[in-house]
């Protein structure tokens, strides 16, 4: 191409390159994170003498491991640019048939595939709507979450399937070596295998290019409707396997099981620093902000604090937390303004 | 108009104005003087610092060295209040309006006036927008709502609004793009009154018939440094072009001497449900086809449909002599037909993205490890040459695209496009929205396209552009073919004929 603007030499900054890392570290959101966790965690040491307990610990991880899955998912979707509130709901009704299947003495391990097939199918199900007749994700999700989980109440009404195989339910409460539970174990594998899948594959760019700008990712080959489907469906596919997960835990199915979950999910998200209007995000991010909530109910509830009152802290924490970095922004820019008032200075 | 007396002292002065924005220099050591009752045109192409000039000068940036002089005196402007209290106001390219407000309400947003007990002075500022607005010839009711107004009357009210700040110096950046002829010339009338008071003008345009209408002087920038000025008098267009891009229009359109080769793409009877119908024509190895017509003619609306972006419901695609079929964008791309979008900024690029993420964007499944994985080395490594291809004008690659201007981002989609090796490359309106030297460059790179044996489809409303780049031109009106002409038998007045429907009846008249 012809030399209209000759490329300038670049200055380079006047920053060491160490020195601009360790900024480029401060400044991360995980690192806040972090940080937020870390107290969160001194904290209860210093509320409860139960909290630094190993045993404790590794059991408080059940608090959240099933949440966590969910919002693996959801962290993909909303980075895509939509959202999913109808998790809570497949898992209500993938528990309900798995209780169904194990009542009528289907064995553990077509429990456990019926489970995730039936989430998939619900999700796949979202996905359809929301590409086939292009309807917002919200709009279909808000219809299936009610859908999903009045199916549930019309199969069971005021009742409950309780009876599990002994196998099943070494899934959601057996250990390893007596410590970590599978169930976390699992969380961290998931976690693990949603890191690479988002930030180290093509898959995982297609994504961030469809939340930042879908027609430009349209007009660049990317089969936008496809991932959408696609995310949709693996939403639906973590719902039934955190149904299956929860029912072994608890060993009972009721229609309201894990009701209320899509907002703590999206919740989580966003505190795990996804940008709400999608583009953004990372699975370590989603990571931390699983543990400090999951820390944070383990602690609150070894003081023994009501259900309401944890409600009422972590929805402070969720908008101290989005807040904080946009007013340290202000304050970063409003000091550089100043600054640039003497430009010899 | 010329100036008489107090011309020995400028009312505003900049002298020596820098401004970098991290790496990229915006600014690099400019002088601009504006007198009383003058008119500066101040010129350059986009991204030649024009835009950052005013904001120095109207408080939103602050410059990095350089100082700024009110009537002789060196001052300090803070923010847009400090430049309001200088007597400096400006005219934005785009208005910024509070659409549910009244007129009135928003001349005065931000400068409210109060009377005694600090209440707000509603009925004064009535008055006063009424009073302003009668000044400017205006029949705009100063209570009517911002959103009942057309886009020339809130470009009036943004002018008025300027008007209230009692200004010695009026900057008017772009003020006549959405503007009708008749209108530009009331706009004319209220700058000649400004020069009568005795107010100075920084008048910013692309176009030269308005700049050698109303200026009396002229500034040029080029690449944030300061080239020259002097009296429009003593110039020609052609001088200004120069000084702009630094060489003459001359040279504008680089057709090269390509041997044309055997059909690339040969489309028959294409048609779909609304938009278009029988739309034929054959694209060869190393030719520039062009496209023209009216706005809604079709053009762009077929070639998103060959892209696999609209449906088709007639009409059969060769390529390289295979049939192809009408599958979605990836397919198409892995045909080797690529489209650079007329909407740069929504289709074109992903601005919060990188270069280089933009840049492999169709690409990273191929460079990908086991076709999953991605591979940033490689992924650098396009985004190497193609930077240096293209010549984009970046700090680093990791730089978001947001970031570039509007020349550089247009050079990122052609470069992601070139990246996946196309044999045919459809550019619709390339060079709409960007200056004469990007424009140029645009031409150029087109020419080199063909001699590496691309072909490309051209989709312009620029007929010079149009004429002067392309070995054949198809003529669209209301989604049909009309017409198809050889570089031999060019004519403006044909083509236009054509594109208006003229040319259709002309030619069922002579059958």
């Amino acid at each position: 191409m012809t030399l209209t603007h000759p490329s300038r030499p670049v200055r380079p900054m006047p920053k060491s390159a160490f020195e601009t890392r360790l900024l480029a570290l401060a400044a991360r959101w995980e690192t806040a994170l972090v940080v937020i966790l870390v107290v969160i965690c001194g904290l209860n040491t210093a509320a409860s003498p139960y909290f630094l307990d190993l045993h404790n610990l590794f059991d408080s991880t059940q608090i959240f491991s099933e949440k966590g899955l969910l919002v693996l998912s959801m962290t993909l979707i909303v980075i895509t640019g939509d959202i999913d509130l109808s998790v809570a709901s497949i898992i209500a009704l993938t528990g309900t048939f798995v209780g169904f299947l194990a009542l009528h003495g289907v064995a553990t391990p077509w429990l456990v595939v019926g489970g995730i097939a039936v989430g998939t199918a619900c999700g796949a199900f979202n996905g359809g709507v929301i590409v086939r007749f292009q309807v917002p994700a919200i709009v279909v999700t808000i219809g299936t979450m009610s859908l999903f989980r009045g199916i549930s109440y019309i199969v069971l009404g005021d009742q409950a399937y309780t009876r599990f195989p002994e196998s099943f339910a070494e899934l959601g409460q057996g250990t390893l070596g007596g410590y970590v539970p599978w169930e976390f174990l699992i969380y961290l594998a998931m976690a693990a295998v949603f890191a690479v899948f988002l930030h180290r594959t093509v898959f995982g760019r297609d994504l961030f290019a469809i939340g930042n700008n879908a027609q430009a990712a349209r007009y660049s080959g990317i089969r936008v409707q496809n991932y959408r489907f696609l995310v949709f469906t693996l939403s639906g596919a973590m719902a039934g396997l955190a149904a299956v997960l929860f029912t072994s835990r608890v060993g009972a199915v009721r229609p309201n099981m894990a009701q209320g979950w899509e907002l703590e999910v999206v919740a989580t998200a966003v505190l795990g620093g996804v940008a709400i209007m999608g583009g953004s995000g990372t699975i370590p991010g989603v990571v931390l902000a699983t543990f400090v909530f999951g820390m944070l109910s383990f602690g609150l509830g070894l003081i023994n604090v009501p259900g309401i009152i944890m409600s009422i802290v972590t929805g402070t924490l969720l908008i101290a937390a989005i807040a904080t970095p946009i007013v340290v922004r202000r304050l970063r820019l409003a000091l550089e303004r100043r600054r640039e008032g003497n430009p010899r200075g | 108009m010329t100036s008489q007396s107090e011309t020995d002292r400028p009312i505003l002065s900049l002298q020596g104005i820098k401004k970098h924005f991290g790496g990229v220099k915006a600014l690099d050591g400019v002088d601009l003087d504006l007198y009383p009752g003058e008119v500066v045109a101040l010129i350059g192409e986009n991204g030649a610092g024009k835009s950052t000039a005013v904001k120095i000068m109207t408080g939103i940036y602050r410059p990095d060295a350089g100082r700024i002089f009110v009537a002789g005196e060196e001052v300090e402007v803070h923010d847009t209040r400090d430049a309001w209290r200088h007597g400096i106001t400006a005219v934005h390219q785009e208005t910024v309006m509070f659409e549910d407000l009244s007129v009135a309400e928003n001349i005065f947003m931000g400068h409210l006036e109060r009377r005694a007990g600090g209440f707000l002075d509603w009925k004064g500022m009535r008055r006063r927008a009424a009073e302003i607005l009668r000044e400017l010839e205006s029949d705009i009711d100063a209570d009517a709502a911002m959103n009942t107004l057309s886009v020339a009357q809130k470009h009036m009210v943004e002018i008025a609004r300027a008007l209230s700040h009692d200004s010695r110096v009026m900057i008017l950046d772009e003020p006549t793009a959405a503007l009708s002829q008749a209108e530009i010339h009331e706009l004319y009338g209220i700058i000649r009154r400004w020069q009568a008071q005795g107010k100075a003008i920084l008048y910013i345009s692309h176009k030269f018939d308005e700049i050698f209408a109303i200026a009396d002087r002229w500034t040029c920038f080029r690449d944030g440094a300061w080239v020259g000025q002097g009296r429009i008098a003593d110039v020609t267009e052609d001088d200004l072009v120069r000084l702009m891009v630094g060489r003459s229009v001359a040279q504008l359109f680089p057709k090269p001497e390509v041997t044309i080769g055997e059909a690339v793409l040969e489309i028959s009877g294409l048609g779909n449900a609304r938009e278009f119908d029988g739309i034929s024509f054959t694209l060869h190895k190393g030719e520039v086809l062009g496209f023209y017509g009216l706005v809604g003619a079709g053009r762009t609306e077929v070639m998103e449909a060959i892209f696999g972006l609209k449906p088709i419901d007639r009409g059969e695609m060769r390529m390289n002599g295979k049939p192809m079929p009408h599958g979605s964008p990836r397919e198409v791309i892995d045909q080797g037909i690529v489209y650079v979008p007329e909407d740069r900024q929504h289709a074109g690029v992903i601005l919060p993205m990188s270069i280089r993420d933009n840049l492999t964007l169709p690409l990273t499944r191929a460079l990908a490890k086991n076709g999953v994985f991605l591979n940033d080395r490689a992924e650098q490594a396009v985004g190497n040459r193609f930077r240096e291809r293209l010549s984009i004008k970046c700090a680093s690659l990791d730089q978001k695209v947001s970031e570039l201007s509007g020349g550089n981002q247009q050079k990122v989609v052609i470069g992601k496009w070139l990246a996946t090796h196309p044999g045919v490359i459809i550019l619709d309106e390339p060079t709409k929205g960007i200056d004469v030297g990007s424009k140029s460059a645009v031409h150029a790179f087109i020419a080199e396209l063909v001699r590496d044996g691309l072909s490309v489809i051209m989709v312009s409303s620029e007929l010079p552009e149009l004429m002067g780049m392309s070995d054949r031109i198809i003529v669209m009106h209301q989604g049909h073919t009309v017409r198809e002409l050889a570089r031999a038998d060019f004519d403006a007045e044909t083509i236009v004929a054509a594109a208006t429907g003229l040319g259709r009846l002309q030619e069922k008249r002579h059958a």
